[in-house]
C-alpha cells in the first residue's frame, strides 16, 4: 500500500464498555474498504471513531492530514472532520423537508468555504430524489429515507464518505433498490468510502478492499481479491468462499448466446450478452463451484475449464480440502478457490506448483465497474446473474 | 361591568407578571433543561429534584424563605439599595423572582422531556454535516423540541396567573403594584363582593379553557406538519 499521503491510516487501543478494541490497518484513498466482521467486532465503533463521533485512545490520519494525534493532542472534533455518515436509519432531520434535510449539509461546507464538487442537481438526479423534493421525511418509505440521507452526505462534500450498514435496516426490495446506487456512486465518486457491513453478499459486490475485524481485532486486511482467497482466514472456510475477479467484457458469440470475458490468466464464457465490450465487470467464482483434473479433459459439459498453477492447499476438514490456484500455464493470473475431498487430491496426486485444469461450474456477474464511457442510467437494475452448467 | 377600572390595573398586573416570568424561564430553563437532558454528570438527578421543589413544597413555604431572603436584612436587601430600594419585597421584582422559581418545573421539565425525547442521533448527524454544537443546538435540537417549549411556555405562563400564595407572601396586596387577580379574588371574597370575585373567577375558567385549547390544537397542527 502507498504512503500515508494516499491512505487512510487508523490505530484504536481503548475500552469501550467491557469490550476491548486493539485495531491498526491502512485502507487506500481511492474505492469502497469494507470493515467486514460479526456483530460484536467492534466495526461501527471504529467508523464512529473515524467520524470524531466516539473517541478512543489512537491516532488517525486520512491522506495525510492528521484527525487523531493523541502524541500532541489532536482531536478534530466531528463538524471539523470532512466526512459524509450514513447511519444504519436514515436519521433524516424530522422537522425539515427533503429539500432542505439535503441542503443543510451542503450550506454549512460552503459556508465553510469547501469547494463544491457534488452540486444539488448532480444528486437529485442520480438518485432520483425529483419528486420528493417538498415532502416530510415521515412520509417516506424506508428505501426512499436512505437515498436521501446518502443525498444529503454527498451534499455536503465529504472527502471521506463513512457507511454504516445503510442496507441493514432495511427489508429486501428496499435493499435491492439501494443498492444499484451504491454500486453506481462507487463509479463515479473518486473519494474513499468506508463501509461496515455484516453481510458477505454486500462486500463481494461493494468491496475493493477489506477490513476483517474479531473480536476488536484485525483479522485480516487488504485487497478484496487477496483476503477473500487467503486460505489461512476464516472467511475461506465459510461454506460460500469466493473468489472474486475483475473481468472485462469481450465478444458476445450470436450464435449459441454465451458472451466471453477476460480475466486475467483466462476468458470465460458466461451465457447471455453481459454488456459492451471493453466494460469491467465483477465476476464471482464459489470454491464449491470448481473442481480439479490433472489432466485436460476432453468430453464434458463444462464449458470453462481453464490451465491453473496450484499455489497452496489447506485442510478445511477431515473430509475437504481449500486449493489456492493462480489461472494460467504459467501461475500468472487471477487468483481463484476450488474446494475439493481430499480423497480425489490424493488420488490425482495434486501437490503445490502443479499445473491443473480448474473446472469452473458457475460464474455470477456480480456488477457494472468503470471503463464504461457512458454515464449510467438513473435507476440500474439489481446486477444480472449468469449460470452456465 | 362597573368596575372595569377597579379590575383592570390587577389584570394588567398579572399579564405583565406572567408574560415575563414566562420569557425569564425560557430564558434560564433552557440551558438547564439541555443540560439535565444531556449530562452524564451523578448528581443531575439532585439538581433536578431542586428545580422540581416547587412542585411539592407548600407556597406559603418558599415565600417565606423569599420574603426572608429578598427582604431589607437579607441577601436581596443588601443588594437593592443599589436599584435605590430598601427591599425587593413587595416590589414587581421580588414578585417576578419568586415566580420564576415557583413555575420553573413547568417550564424546565416539558423542554427536558422534548430534548430527551429526540436522542442523541440527529445531534450526531447534523456534527457529521459540519454543525458546531451552537449551530447543532439552533438549527436541529429547538426546532425539534417546539413542542415541548410550546408546553412549557403555556404551562409557565398559566401557573404564574394562577399563583397565589407565593405573591400574597412576597408581594402582599398593594393596588397596581402586587396585587394580582388570584390575590385579588381572595380579597373580595374576604370583603364579601361576589360579584367582583365571580367576574374574575369567571373570567379565569374562560381563560385557561382558552389557553389549554390553543396548546392543543398547536401541538397538533406541529404533529401533522411532520407527518407524524
Amino acid at each position: 500500500m502507498s504512503g500515508a499521503e494516499e491512505a487512510i491510516v487508523a490505530r484504536y487501543t481503548g475500552n469501550v464498555g467491557a469490550f476491548h478494541l486493539d485495531v491498526a490497518f491502512t485502507a487506500p484513498m481511492h474505492g469502497l474498504t469494507a470493515l467486514f466482521g460479526a456483530s460484536g467486532s467492534g466495526k461501527t465503533t471504529i467508523l464512529r471513531c473515524i467520524a470524531g463521533l466516539q473517541r478512543l485512545p489512537g491516532r488517525l490520519s486520512v491522506g495525510g492530514s492528521v484527525w487523531q494525534d493523541d502524541a500532541t493532542r489532536t482531536f478534530r472534533r466531528t463538524h471539523e472532520r470532512p466526512i459524509g455518515y450514513v447511519f444504519q436509519e436514515a436519521s433524516l432531520f424530522a422537522h425539515l423537508s427533503v429539500r432542505d434535510n439535503l441542503r443543510y449539509g451542503q450550506q454549512r461546507a460552503r459556508n465553510a468555504g469547501t469547494r463544491e464538487i457534488i452540486s444539488e442537481s448532480d444528486v437529485v438526479s442520480f438518485l432520483g430524489l425529483d419528486r420528493l423534493m417538498d415532502r416530510a421525511p415521515a412520509n417516506l418509505s424506508g428505501g426512499e429515507r436512505q437515498r436521501v440521507a446518502i443525498g444529503r452526505a454527498l451534499l455536503s462534500q465529504p472527502q471521506l464518505l463513512l457507511m454504516d450498514e445503510p442496507l441493514a435496516a432495511l427489508d429486501l426490495n428496499s435493499k435491492d433498490e439501494i443498492l444499484p446506487y451504491l454500486e453506481t456512486l462507487h463509479e463515479r465518486l473518486s473519494i474513499p468510502m468506508l463501509y461496515v457491513s455484516h453481510d458477505m453478499s454486500e462486500v463481494q459486490r461493494l468491496a475493493d478492499s477489506i477490513v476483517l475485524l474479531e473480536r476488536g481485532k484485525v483479522a485480516a486486511s487488504g485487497p478484496l481479491q487477496e483476503v477473500l482467497t487467503d486460505v489461512n482466514l476464516p472467511s475461506a472456510r465459510r461454506p460460500d468462499a469466493s473468489a472474486m475477479l475483475d473481468a472485462e467484457v469481450g465478444s458476445f458469440d450470436t450464435r449459441y448466446s454465451l458472451t466471453q470475458v477476460n480475466v486475467a490468466g483466462a476468458t470465460l464464457m458466461v451465457p447471455g450478452r453481459i454488456g459492451d465490450p471493453g466494460t469491467i465487470r465483477r465476476v464471482r467464482i464459489a470454491a464449491a463451484d470448481v473442481s480439479l483434473a490433472a489432466t485436460r479433459p476432453s468430453e464434458t459439459t463444462i464449458t470453462n475449464v481453464l490451465a491453473a498453477r496450484i499455489v497452496e492447499v489447506r485442510p478445511l476438514d477431515d473430509a475437504q480440502v481449500n486449493v489456492v490456484l493462480l489461472l494460467g500455464h504459467e501461475g500468472d493470473g487471477a487468483r481463484l478457490l476450488a474446494r475439493v475431498t481430499r480423497r480425489s487430491l490424493e488420488l490425482l496426486g495434486l501437490t503445490q506448483g502443479q499445473l491443473v485444469y480448474a473446472q469452473v461450474k458457475a460464474v455470477s456477474m456480480l456488477r457494472r465497474r468503470g471503463g464504461g464511457a457512458t454515464p449510467p442510467p438513473k435507476v440500474q437494475p439489481p446486477a444480472s446473474r449468469g449460470w452456465l452448467p | 361591568m362597573p368596575l372595569w377600572s377597579e379590575l383592570w390595573p390587577a389584570i394588567r398586573l398579572t399579564l405583565e407578571l406572567s408574560a415575563t416570568t414566562t420569557l425569564v424561564l425560557l430564558v434560564v430553563g433552557t440551558p438547564i433543561a439541555w443540560w439535565l437532558a444531556r449530562s452524564r454528570a451523578r448528581w443531575k438527578e439532585a439538581v433536578a429534584a431542586v428545580v422540581a421543589l416547587p412542585l411539592v413544597l407548600p407556597p406559603t413555604v418558599l415565600g417565606f424563605y423569599l420574603l426572608l431572603f429578598l427582604g431589607p436584612f437579607g441577601p436581596g436587601g443588601a443588594v437593592a439599595p443599589l436599584f435605590g430600594l430598601r427591599t425587593f419585597a413587595f416590589t414587581f421584582f421580588g414578585l417576578l423572582f419568586g415566580s420564576v422559581l415557583f413555575s420553573m418545573p413547568f417550564v424546565v421539565q416539558p423542554i427536558r422531556n422534548a430534548f430527551e425525547a429526540f436522542g442523541n442521533r440527529p445531534l450526531e448527524v447534523a456534527a457529521t454535516l459540519r454543525a458546531s454544537p451552537w449551530d447543532t443546538f439552533w438549527s436541529v435540537a429547538v426546532p425539534l423540541a417546539r413542542p415541548g417549549f410550546l408546553t412549557g411556555a403555556v404551562l409557565g405562563f398559566a401557573h404564574t396567573v394562577g399563583e397565589f400564595g407565593v405573591v400574597l407572601m412576597l408581594g402582599g396586596n398593594i393596588p397596581g403594584r402586587t396585587r394580582t387577580l388570584s390575590v385579588a379574588i381572595f380579597d373580595y371574597v374576604n370583603t364579601l363582593r361576589w360579584s367582583e370575585a365571580h367576574w374574575i373567577a369567571g373570567g379565569m375558567v374562560v381563560f385557561s379553557f382558552v389557553v389549554i385549547l390553543t396548546m392543543f390544537v398547536l401541538e397538533k397542527r406541529i404533529g401533522r406538519l411532520r407527518g407524524g
